[in-house]
């Protein structure tokens, strides 16, 4: 989203409800993100029409108008062949690209390469179904992109959004009520996160670090210079421990050593620190390599705070129970290890320290604590103590005069980086389970009825070819490892696909197997797109 | 657009939004009036009938949370014929449903109309076959007790308990698990007239049924029916207390929607969430993970057991 | 949608039952690849899918479930919940042919077969079926056959057909007037025959009028609907064709279930044309292009011989996209019902057209503005339809001579229990109770009492022979000719029986949707049932008053009144 100049969602989820064309592209939302399928769904009864693109006919897919079952990897070539079929059309919306955007000629020379055809080879989709989703959101008085990890865990996450952010741009379905592109994020503060700056570029609020005003803010309220160069991102920074180059890890609420690609390495690198801090509430894996381990309070609900939703809401995290033990909230592990190491700034209050934020980032100026609990929440830009938050980003694009127009970044289709061959024939994606999250050490807490645990969901096709019953045991090889995992038949995969959960790594790590290859640009590894092979252990066994 | 319409309510004219229920119109004035199917956040189904009022000009009574209100109209909440009714269906619904976890509201409309429950006969005792029964039979009563829908808990899985005996069959729950709400459908009304009763398809346990275990059904139940099993097992052990209860409003720890949690905790234990049904995103709603994954926090293991966690430990396999 | 379903295998049987009577929401496109998914239409579809398994296999399995769900995408609880609303679908093994033998107020005196076939699981007890004229009815129910009707039957009768033989009925005694006069005389199953006796001249004429004189002409009739409420055909036709355009539909309520009636049915079964033609005038004057109607599952023959007739005059012309060359386009549904006295509330039976329960809907709004589907919507009973012939056959103004001037036409009265000769009578308004009863050869026995207008009506007992049968006369003393119910009930009957035997109706047939009704009906039973036959009347009248007032529909408003009436009457009495 970087393209529009701030990196969050564009709209609220309440326009969803109130939308003409929803579509809903790499994202299993009414598993992964319950809630805001609730809103999702409010539209589809409204009467928007639902197109769901995902290799997998998932929980979300079965709400669709229509499903389109892509392969793996293959969206940029469907988005740019859309973009084609809208351009030929006459559908594109002229008046916005003119006025509000730049670099149209070259993204339409770029797109023009993918005729139909050709995106019907690389994505498997039919033309005419190509077509169609191409007319309906142009065509559509509202429209609104949703994605989450579909589109982001790949090696080319960045060009993946992207190529969905042109086609906003094509058609104006940015900047309007109703409206928008929709990253729905994956954990509860991932944008709050970034909002504050917890990126190797950005300081709080988008300010970039190697931006001498923007940094000169910070440091002149701190007192003492910052670094003035981008740090290294997740991927960088473990290539960076493989090269012997970072020898120090001080790690909080991660638990790398289980939820990184290609575990086996991740392990090795983490192993070969000089020093290794892990402060979380969980004694992770992560946290069993470490050399000190410092016990944290649960944020949500044993400390005070705030996070920040994917509609950009800033809302209040409360203390509801005392941490056990010495546990301690996160603010005040560090500021009493600031004050351990000689710089100590007393144990300032979360709204303290909030109160701090707001003096520096612009869009959270507004956000005082009693306004985020008189309002339920806050949505940002909220750059003053009048302003009631904004619903929707980037209305600036509908002024008359454009002052900063919205480049068009023509991107092209790369195939996943694990290419499948005789020995690898099978495309692995992961995802989540309703009642199941990232690594499982939170939801692997309570008793759910409905957990089924890990499995290696395969088609019924490919089942049968490989003689494959439910629950059998099988072993699951990639370049990288090998696994077991019992067998689950899902009606919902085409022959040649096959899914796992990634919430039970104590029992089956995938990470095993999934590729290290990463996004130059994010940092995110391309789990979505592994090759295996699937091999039956012995006749008879059952888990 | 903000046309309004003048209405006539208790003797009291007020011009109310166009649109506007009855009800919406009494409660904007403080005329508060009972309600146990309706809630804000789903569709009136107007079955309840405690909310019926009488419209001048009208054969029957309305029911005030569904009927809009109209230029001109003249509506009393408190006339003989409206205390009446809703005096005979309270007594109807309280004898033929425990209703004694219902809320104080409720219990003090019944006590301002003078409900007598015992007019009907002596309650008759709990059955096991209402799942069963076949719309249009029934065993003639012999006219000794008032029947009512008594019948044995289900408790089928870990996180909450159906306690059907006390269903006044608001809807409500279908609703939420329906399609004002959570859009799974694993329950619905079956069977008829008095016979009817919420149930999954063939009666099936709820772990064999659709159901997701949002708990969504439970956060809407006015009547303790559809109870968490935490709140089951601390009742049933007499250790649930409300007085000792306090509730914090917070957000989920899970995914990034960012909805709002209300925890209930008790002896630095949670015991209940709930969301409010106010807030933008939740609308009161939530899934498996916000609803019931809290139990990381609290399963200490060496670090503490105390009697609360022995009594919710009982819910678990 | 993301259905989870129960994971019972579906038999061959089923599924082919299911397939051919409804489509699929699910269309995979290229290797499966692709899919598109109808997410809202098909949900009407659900009450002929669960008749279709119903008919074919003689229950509904937890596999057909699963395959209605899936075909039409219903989540299976709701498939469940449709299905055990209606007394004729059942959700466990049955037996393929099962007898409904009616134990109603009018069986039930002629005798007790339901006693004399004892306790057998292919025998259950049932409402009024509608064939009082010729007690004791029993309906089968048989898987893979056609339903049928035995009346009068014996016990005898009764299981020679659960082994496997047809049944026999008696044609039906007519007293005929304008409305009835090709009942048993000409041939329902001929369109020719239909024609040749004056069939489609009204039709002819709506359509040289044009709609507004259609209805206009209605008005000037004074024909107020048959099903209970007397309200004006005319100003319900108008209020319809007046709303702006975009579907509207016409319905024909044939769900004829009141007990004591059997009047639709044997216009159904002997004159189905007519219905036809007049629906046909209603779509043409209101601007509907679809019609349904909506027929009781306890009339196999009627319905038989209805979707006989809509196929003729379809294949004539007389139904489709160009009606009779005159360029506009009508077509009719017929729909089945599945045993539920409520589903005759207008708007039970469009929820149940529409796939859902038979709950109905509180009005306002009303069908006219929002019916079937959310659209305007006429609905008429049968009855009224078929005196629109009438009415534009002969002129709005000779129509209306007849009658009284609040009443006009005729008005067809169902005599059945102690009389002489029961039958359907076409009488003009304005007869006396007493002259009908004469009419139909007197009572037989000595005169006890009278159910008037069905058991939503009252009880009246002698001094009420002087009450001429009109409207206004009704409503003046405080009763109503409801669907047109006299039945007799002599001096030997143990009318407390007959009170009871009322309750337990209600008790059965309420939806249960509204507190006042699901509940109220239970203790009116209950108080009924008391030793004795003696009741708190005060407690009575609370509950009559409260349900009166407080619930959705009519079934609630009219449960009590018989039970009021029989306490007025000194038939149940005080406790001692």
């Amino acid at each position: 989203m970087a393209v529009l100049g701030a990196g969050g969602g564009t709209s609220s989820y309440e326009e969803i409800e109130n939308t003409d064309v929803i579509l809903l592209w790499g994202s299993n939302a009414r598993n992964a993100h319950p809630i805001f399928f609730h809103h999702l769904l409010k539209g589809v009864h409204n009467g928007a029409r639902l197109y769901a693109v995902d290799p997998r006919r998932s929980e979300s897919a079965q709400w669709a108008d229509v499903w389109l079952g892509i392969d793996v990897g293959s969206d940029i070539a469907l988005a740019n062949a859309m973009a084609k079929v809208i351009i030929e059309r006459g559908l594109a919306n002229t008046e916005f690209v003119e006025r509000a955007t730049t670099g149209f000629e070259a993204y339409a020379r770029k797109v023009a390469e993918y005729d139909l055809a050709r995106a019907t080879e690389i994505t498997g989709i039919p033309s005419n179904v190509i077509e169609e989703m191409a007319v309906a959101y142009a065509t559509a008085d509202r429209a609104q992109i949703c994605w989450t990890l579909g589109i982001t865990e790949h090696h080319n996450a960045t060009d993946n959004v992207l190529a969905l952010i042109s086609l906003a741009l094509l058609t104006g379905h940015v900047g309007r009520y109703g409206s928008g592109l929709v990253p729905v994020r994956g954990q509860n503060n991932v944008q709050g996160g970034g909002d504050m700056g917890a990126l190797p570029n950005k300081l709080p609020g988008f300010q970039d670090i190697e931006n001498d005003e923007q940094r000169g803010k910070f440091e002149a309220l701190y007192g003492r210079p910052l670094p003035a160069k981008r740090g290294w991102h997740l991927t960088q920074m473990f290539e960076a421990m493989q090269a012997g180059k970072l020898r120090g890890l001080y790690v909080i609420g991660e638990n790398p050593a289980q939820s990184e690609a290609d575990s086996g390495h991740t392990r090795q690198a983490l192993e070969g620190l000089d020093f290794l801090v892990v402060q979380d509430i969980f004694l992770t894996r992560t946290a069993e390599m470490a050399d000190v381990v410092l016990p944290a309070a649960a944020d949500w609900c044993e400390a005070e705070g705030t996070v920040t939703s994917s509609e950009r809401r800033v809302q209040r995290v409360r203390k509801a129970l005392e941490p056990p033990g010495e546990a301690k909230p996160d603010t005040e592990i560090i500021s009493l290890l600031a004050g351990a190491l000689g710089r100590g700034w007393g144990n300032p209050s979360a709204e303290e320290i909030w109160d701090e934020l707001r003096s520096l980032s612009p869009p959270h100026q507004g956000m005082s604590y009693q306004r985020l609990e008189d309002l339920g929440g806050l949505q940002w830009p909220c750059p003053d103590d009048s302003h009631p938050g904004s619903q929707f980003l980037h209305a600036r694009l509908w002024d008359e005069v454009v002052i900063d127009p919205a480049p068009f970044m023509p991107v092209d289709w790369a195939a996943p980086v694990d290419r499948l061959s005789d020995d690898y024939p099978l495309r692995m994606t992961t995802g989540r389970h309703l009642d199941g999250y990232n690594t499982g050490v939170q939801s692997g807490g309570f008793d759910s009825p409905i957990r089924i645990g890990c499995t290696i969901d395969v088609s019924p096709e490919d089942g049968e070819r490989l003689g494959l019953e439910p629950d059998e045991v099988v072993r699951i090889g990639s370049r990288r490892g090998e696994i077991e995992a019992p067998v689950r038949i899902d009606p919902g995969l085409r022959p040649g696909l096959t899914f796992m959960a990634l919430h039970y790594p104590d029992d089956v790590d995938i990470n095993e197997l999934t590729i290290e290859a990463w996004d130059p640009q994010s940092g995110t590894a391309e789990f979505k797109a592994t090759a295996i092979r699937i091999d039956k252990i012995a006749v008879g066994v059952q888990r | 657009m903000s046309e309004t319409v003048s209405i006539v309510i208790d003797g009291v004219s007020m011009a109310v939004p166009a649109g506007s229920t009855i009800l919406e119109a009494c409660r904007s004035t403080d005329n508060d009036q009972p309600t146990l199917c309706y809630l804000e956040t789903l569709t009136p189904v107007n079955v309840c009938r405690v909310c019926v009022v009488e419209v001048e000009g009208s054969r029957t009574l309305v029911p005030s949370c569904s009927r809009v209100a109209e230029d001109g109209m003249i509506v009393h909440t408190d006339s003989e014929r409206v205390r009446h009714s809703r005096k005979v269906v309270f007594e109807f619904l309280a004898s033929s449903v425990d209703m004694s976890l219902t809320d104080d509201a409720t219990k003090g409309w019944m006590d301002r109309y003078g409900c007598d429950p015992t007019r009907f006969g002596p309650q008759a005792g709990p059955v096991a076959d209402r799942d069963h029964r076949h719309a249009g039979h029934h065993h003639a009563p012999t006219g000794d007790t008032a029947e009512t829908v008594s019948q044995p808990v289900k408790v089928d899985n870990e996180l909450y308990v159906r306690d059907y005996s006390r269903c006044v069959l608001c809807y409500r729950c279908v609703e939420a698990c329906g399609i004002d709400a959570q859009n799974t459908f694993a329950i619905a009304v079956a069977g008829r007239g008095f016979d009817a009763r919420i149930s999954t398809e063939f009666d099936t346990g709820l772990t064999d049924s659709a159901c997701v275990f949002c708990g969504n059904c439970v956060g809407v139940c006015p009547t303790g029916a559809l109870m968490f099993r935490s709140e089951y097992e601390l009742r049933n052990a007499g250790m649930w207390d409300s007085d000792r209860q306090s509730v914090t409003r917070t957000v989920c720890s899970y995914c990034g929607v960012g909805c709002n949690l209300e925890l209930h905790t008790q002896d630095n234990r949670i015991v209940k969430v709930t969301s409010p049904a106010d807030h933008s995103v939740t609308s009161g709603h939530l899934c498996i993970k916000g609803r019931f994954g809290y139990s990381y926090v609290q399963e200490l293991g060496d670090l503490a057991v105390t009697p609360i966690d022995e009594v919710l430990a009982r819910a678990r396999r | 949608m993301d259905l989870r379903f129960i994971g019972a295998e579906v038999s061959e049987g089923e599924r082919e039952a299911i397939h051919a009577a409804v489509p699929a929401a699910e269309v995979v496109e290229v290797d499966g690849r692709v899919v598109r998914t109808d997410r809202t239409s098909l949900r009407h579809h659900l009450l002929p899918a669960l008749d279709a398994v119903q008919s074919a296999i003689g229950y509904v399995s937890e596999g057909a479930v699963d395959e209605i769900a899936h075909r039409l995408h219903v989540p299976p609880a709701e498939v469940y919940s449709v299905a055990t609303f209606y007394a004729l679908i059942q959700t466990e093994p049955r037996p393929p042919v099962v007898a409904h033998v009616c134990d109603d107020v009018a069986c039930r005196s002629a005798a007790d077969l339901v006693g004399e076939l004892g306790d057998r699981d292919d025998v259950v007890a049932s409402p009024c079926l509608g064939q009082c004229d010729r007690r004791p009815a029993v309906f089968f129910q048989r898987a893979g056959s056609p339903d049928l009707v035995a009346a009068p039957a014996t016990a005898s009768e009764v299981s020679s057909v659960l082994d496997g033989a047809e049944s026999i009925t008696l044609e039906p005694t007519v007293d005929a007037g304008p409305l009835l006069r090709r009942v048993g005389r000409v041939d329902p199953g001929s369109l020719d025959a239909f024609r040749s006796t004056g069939g489609y001249v009204a039709l002819a004429r709506a359509i040289e009028m044009g709609p507004e004189a259609v209805i206009a002409e209605l008005e000037t009739s004074g024909l107020k609907g048959r099903g209970g409420a007397a309200f004006p055909a005319g100003v319900k036709w108008e209020s319809v064709r007046k709303q702006p355009t975009g579907p509207k539909y016409v319905v024909c309520n044939a769900d004829e279930s009141e007990p004591g009636t059997f009047k639709d049915r044997v216009v159904l079964e002997g004159d189905p044309f007519a219905v036809i033609e007049a629906l046909t005038i209603a779509g043409f004057s209101t601007g509907a292009t679809k019609g349904f109607i909506y027929i009781r599952g306890e009339y196999p023959l009627a319905t038989e011989r209805l979707r006989t007739a809509v196929a003729a005059a379809r294949n004539a012309g007389l139904l489709g996209d160009d009606v009779a060359g005159a360029g506009f386009a009508f077509d009719i549904e017929v729909r089945r019902g599945q045993g539920a006295y409520i589903c005759g509330e207008e708007t039970a039976l469009f929820n149940s057209i529409e796939g859902f329960r038979g709950e109905p809907r509180q009005k306002p709004p009303f069908p006219v503005f929002e019916g079937l589907f959310g659209r305007p919507t006429v609905i008429n009973n049968v009855e009224t339809l078929i005196n629109v012939n009438r009415v534009l056959t002969e002129g709005g103004e000779t129509y209306a001579a007849s009658g009284t001037p609040d009443s006009t036409g005729t008005r067809l009265f169902c005599l059945s229990g102690d009389v002489a000769r029961p039958g359907v009578y076409e009488v003009e308004f304005g007869m006396t109770l007493g002259d009908l009863i004469e009419r139909a050869g007197g009572a037989a026995g000595d005169l006890g009492f009278v159910m008037l207008g069905g058991a939503a009506g009252s009880l009246v007992d002698a001094s009420a022979l002087d009450l001429r049968l009109t409207f206004e006369d009704a409503r003046a003393a405080g009763v109503s000719l409801g669907s047109g119910v006299v039945m007799v009930f002599n001096t030997e009957v143990d009318m407390v029986d007959i009170v009871r035997r009322i309750a337990r109706f209600f008790r059965d047939e309420s939806c249960g949707q509204c507190v006042p009704c699901r509940v109220g009906t239970a203790r009116v039973e209950e108080a009924v049932s008391r030793a004795n036959g003696s009741v708190e009347a005060s407690l009575i009248e609370d509950m009559d008053r409260a349900m009166k007032d407080a619930s959705i529909c009519g079934l609630g408003h009219t449960a009590a009144s018989v039970v009021r009436s029989a306490i007025a009457l000194g038939i149940l009495g005080e406790p001692q």
